[in-house]
C-alpha cells in the first residue's frame, strides 16, 4: 500500500541515485528536471490518445452504437491507427495564408496544454514544480491558448476561420473572469497560491465541495473550464453546423490532431485543476494517492463527455449573456460567502454562509431572469 | 424554471448509456454487420436466379425470351440451344443477366409462365471488375429448387400448388381453356398464399 502509493516517487528518486553515483553533480539537478519533463511529454499526449478513444466509446453508448470495436480488444488500438492516418496525410497550407503564422500556431497551441501538467499534484508528492504561485500560473498559461488559436485563425486568412477564432476569442475572455473568480474563495479559504497546499488543507474528507460556496463554485469553475476548451455546449468556434471547422478550417493531416490534442489535453487540466481546488486532490482512503487523482479526474472528464452526447450548442448572445449576466455576480456574491465561510468560527459559518449562498443565487437568478430563454410553444408538434 | 430541461435530458442520455451495457437487447441498435446479419424478409427480392429440378440438365427454363423482352433495364440476353439440324430446342444455350445493369424490379419473375426464374435473397455481389465479374453467366444463375423453397417458403407452396393444378389439368387435355391471361404478373404478388391461385397462364404462342 504504501509503495503502490509512492510508486512513482520512488522510481524517480531510484533513477536519480542510480545516475548521481557516476554523474556530475550538476547533472543531477538536469536530470531530475528532464525526468518530470519527460513524464509528463508522455503522460500528456497518452492521455489524448485514450480521451478521443473514450469520448467516441461513451457517445457512441449515449446514442445506443457500439463505438470503435474493430481495431483490438474493444478498439483499443483505433487512437494508433487515428495517429498513423494523421501523419500520413497530406499537408495542406493555403497559397494565401500568411506561413509562419499558420505553421506555428498548432505548434505552440500544445505548449500550454503542456505546461499546465506541471502544476498539477497527480499524488502524493507528485507534482512536477511546486510553485507558489501555482494557480495563478495556471489561470494565465490556460488564457495563453487563446493566441495561439486566433493565430491560427489569422494565418489562414480564411473568413470562416477568421469567424471562429474571433468567436474563440470573444468567449474564452468571457469566461476566463468567472473562472478566476470562482477560485477567489479557494484561495481565501487556503491562505496560499500552491496547488499543493490546496490539496493539503483538504485533508481528512473536507473537501471544498462540500460547502456552499464550495460547491457552486465548482460548478462554475467546471462550466467556465468546459468553455475555456472549446467542448460542447460551448464549442461556438468550430460550430461545424455554421462556419465549417471555425479556426482549424485550413488545418489538415497532424496539424490538425496537433489543434485535437491541445483541446484534449486541456480537457484534462481543466479536470484536473477542478479536482485539486475543489475535490479534495488525491485524497481518498485504502487506494493510492495518484489513482484516487486520475479516478476523479476521469469522472469530470465523463460529465464533459456526457454533455457533449447531450447538449446542443449555445446561440452566441446566450453564450455571452449567460458569462456576463448570470455567472459573473454569481461568482462576486460567491466570493463574499467565501469570505462569510472564513470569518465565522466553525459551526456557525455553515449556516450563515448557506443562506448568504441562497439569497445570492435567488438575486442572480431573480435579476437575469428577464434575460434567460422562454420556454418555447412548439405549435406543430403537439 | 429554467434548467431542469438540461437535467432531463442529461437523464435520458445517462439512462441511455446504461441501458446500452445492462440490457443490450434494448439499448442497442447496431447490427455488427459481417458477424451477424439482419433477418431478410421473404419478399426481399434482389438479383433473380433460374431454377432447376434435381440436376442442373434438368432447367425449367424454355428460352422463350418472354423475361428479356419484360425487362426494362434490358439486362438478360438468352441464346436458345440448336440441335445438328439446326432446330430450336426449348433450353437456353446462353442465359446472361448484367447485375451492372439489373434494376432488381423482379418483372422477369412475374412474366415468367414457367416459374423459370425468380428473385433471390443474396445480397453481397461486390466484385472488383464491373464489366466480367458483374455479368452473370447461365451457370452462375442456376440454384435448386430447394433452394427456392428455403429462401421464400410461402411463394414456393403457392407456386408449386399452381403447377400440379397445371399438370392435373395437361392431364386432362385441358390446358388451352383458360383465356390468355398474362395476369399473373400483376395478381399473384397480392395474393394471400392461402388463397387457391389464378389458372395456369396460356402458353405463348
Amino acid at each position: 500500500m504504501e509503495i503502490a502509493d509512492k510508486i512513482f516517487v520512488l522510481i524517480k528518486s531510484g533513477i536519480l541515485g542510480f545516475l548521481s553515483s557516476f554523474l556530475p553533480a550538476w547533472l543531477v539537478v538536469l536530470a531530475r528536471v528532464l525526468l518530470s519533463i519527460t513524464a509528463i511529454a508522455i503522460f500528456g499526449p497518452v492521455t489524448m490518445m485514450y480521451l478521443t478513444w473514450l469520448e467516441r466509446k461513451v457517445v457512441a453508448r449515449i446514442q445506443n452504437r457500439y463505438g470503435p470495436n474493430r481495431v483490438g480488444k474493444f478498439g483499443l488500438l483505433q487512437p494508433i491507427a487515428d495517429g498513423i492516418k494523421m501523419l500520413t496525410k497530406e499537408d495542406i497550407v493555403p497559397e494565401a495564408a500568411d506561413k509562419p503564422t499558420h505553421f506555428l500556431a498548432p505548434v505552440t497551441v500544445v505548449i500550454p496544454a503542456l505546461l499546465i501538467f506541471s502544476v498539477i499534484p497527480f499524488g502524493r508528492g507528485m507534482v512536477a514544480v511546486d510553485l507558489n504561485v501555482g494557480i495563478l500560473f495556471f489561470l494565465a498559461v490556460s488564457t495563453l491558448t487563446t493566441i495561439t488559436i486566433f493565430m491560427g485563425s489569422w494565418g489562414s486568412r480564411n473568413k470562416f476561420s477568421l469567424l471562429g477564432g474571433m468567436r474563440a476569442v470573444a468567449q474564452m475572455i468571457s469566461y476566463e473572469i468567472p473562472m478566476v473568480l470562482s477560485v477567489v474563495p479557494v484561495i481565501l479559504a487556503t491562505g496560499s497560491l500552491s496547488t499543493v497546499a490546496m490539496v493539503e488543507a483538504q485533508t481528512g474528507g473536507k473537501w471544498f465541495f462540500f460547502t456552499p460556496w464550495g460547491f457552486f463554485g465548482a460548478v462554475v469553475f467546471f462550466l467556465c473550464g468546459v468553455a475555456e476548451v472549446n467542448r460542447t455546449p460551448f464549442d461556438l468556434p468550430e460550430g461545424e453546423s455554421e462556419i465549417i471547422a471555425g479556426f482549424h478550417t485550413e488545418y489538415s493531416g497532424m496539424k490538425f490532431a496537433l489543434f485535437y490534442m491541445a483541446e484534449f489535453m486541456n480537457a484534462f487540466a481543466v479536470s484536473g485543476i477542478t479536482v485539486t481546488l475543489f475535490l479534495g486532490g488525491w485524497h481518498g482512503p485504502f487506494l493510492p494517492s495518484w489513482l484516487w487523482f486520475l479516478i476523479k479526474c476521469y469522472a469530470l472528464i465523463f460529465i464533459m463527455i456526457w454533455f457533449r452526447g447531450t447538449l446542443p450548442r449555445f446561440r452566441v448572445d446566450q453564450l455571452m449573456g449567460f458569462a456576463w449576466k448570470f455567472l459573473v455576480p454569481f461568482t462576486l456574491f460567491n466570493i463574499f460567502v467565501g469570505a462569510l465561510w472564513v470569518m465565522f468560527p466553525a459551526p456557525k459559518n455553515l449556516y450563515i454562509s448557506l443562506g448568504a449562498e441562497i439569497v445570492s443565487l435567488v438575486i442572480v437568478c431573480l435579476a437575469s431572469r428577464k434575460d434567460a430563454p422562454k420556454k418555447r410553444n412548439y405549435v406543430y408538434a403537439s | 424554471m429554467f434548467g431542469f430541461g438540461v437535467l432531463k435530458g442529461m437523464s435520458v442520455t445517462l439512462w441511455n448509456f446504461v441501458l446500452s451495457y445492462v440490457y443490450p437487447k434494448k439499448g442497442m441498435v447496431t447490427v455488427q454487420y459481417p458477424e451477424e446479419r439482419k433477418k431478410v424478409e421473404e419478399r426481399f427480392r434482389n438479383f433473380p436466379f433460374l431454377v432447376y429440378d434435381g440436376t442442373p440438365d434438368n432447367i425449367r427454363c424454355v428460352a422463350c425470351d418472354i423475361c428479356a423482352k419484360e425487362c426494362p433495364p434490358k439486362c438478360i440476353y438468352i441464346i436458345p440451344e440448336k440441335d445438328e439440324q439446326g432446330r430450336i430446342q426449348k433450353k437456353p444455350a446462353t442465359f446472361d443477366i448484367d447485375y451492372a445493369i439489373c434494376m432488381n424490379c423482379g418483372i422477369c419473375e412475374d412474366v415468367c409462365p414457367f416459374d423459370a426464374i425468380y428473385m433471390d435473397h443474396d445480397y453481397e455481389l461486390s466484385e472488383y471488375d464491373r464489366l466480367e465479374d458483374l455479368m452473370y453467366r447461365k451457370e452462375d444463375l442456376l440454384k435448386p429448387a430447394e433452394h427456392f423453397a428455403k429462401i421464400r417458403p410461402n411463394d414456393f407452396a403457392r407456386v408449386e400448388a399452381a403447377r400440379a393444378a397445371k399438370a392435373g389439368r395437361k392431364g386432362r387435355g385441358a390446358v388451352t381453356s383458360q383465356a390468355s391471361s398474362p395476369a399473373k404478373s400483376s395478381a399473384q404478388p397480392q395474393a394471400p398464399s392461402s388463397q387457391v391461385p389464378p389458372g395456369a397462364p396460356s402458353q405463348p404462342s
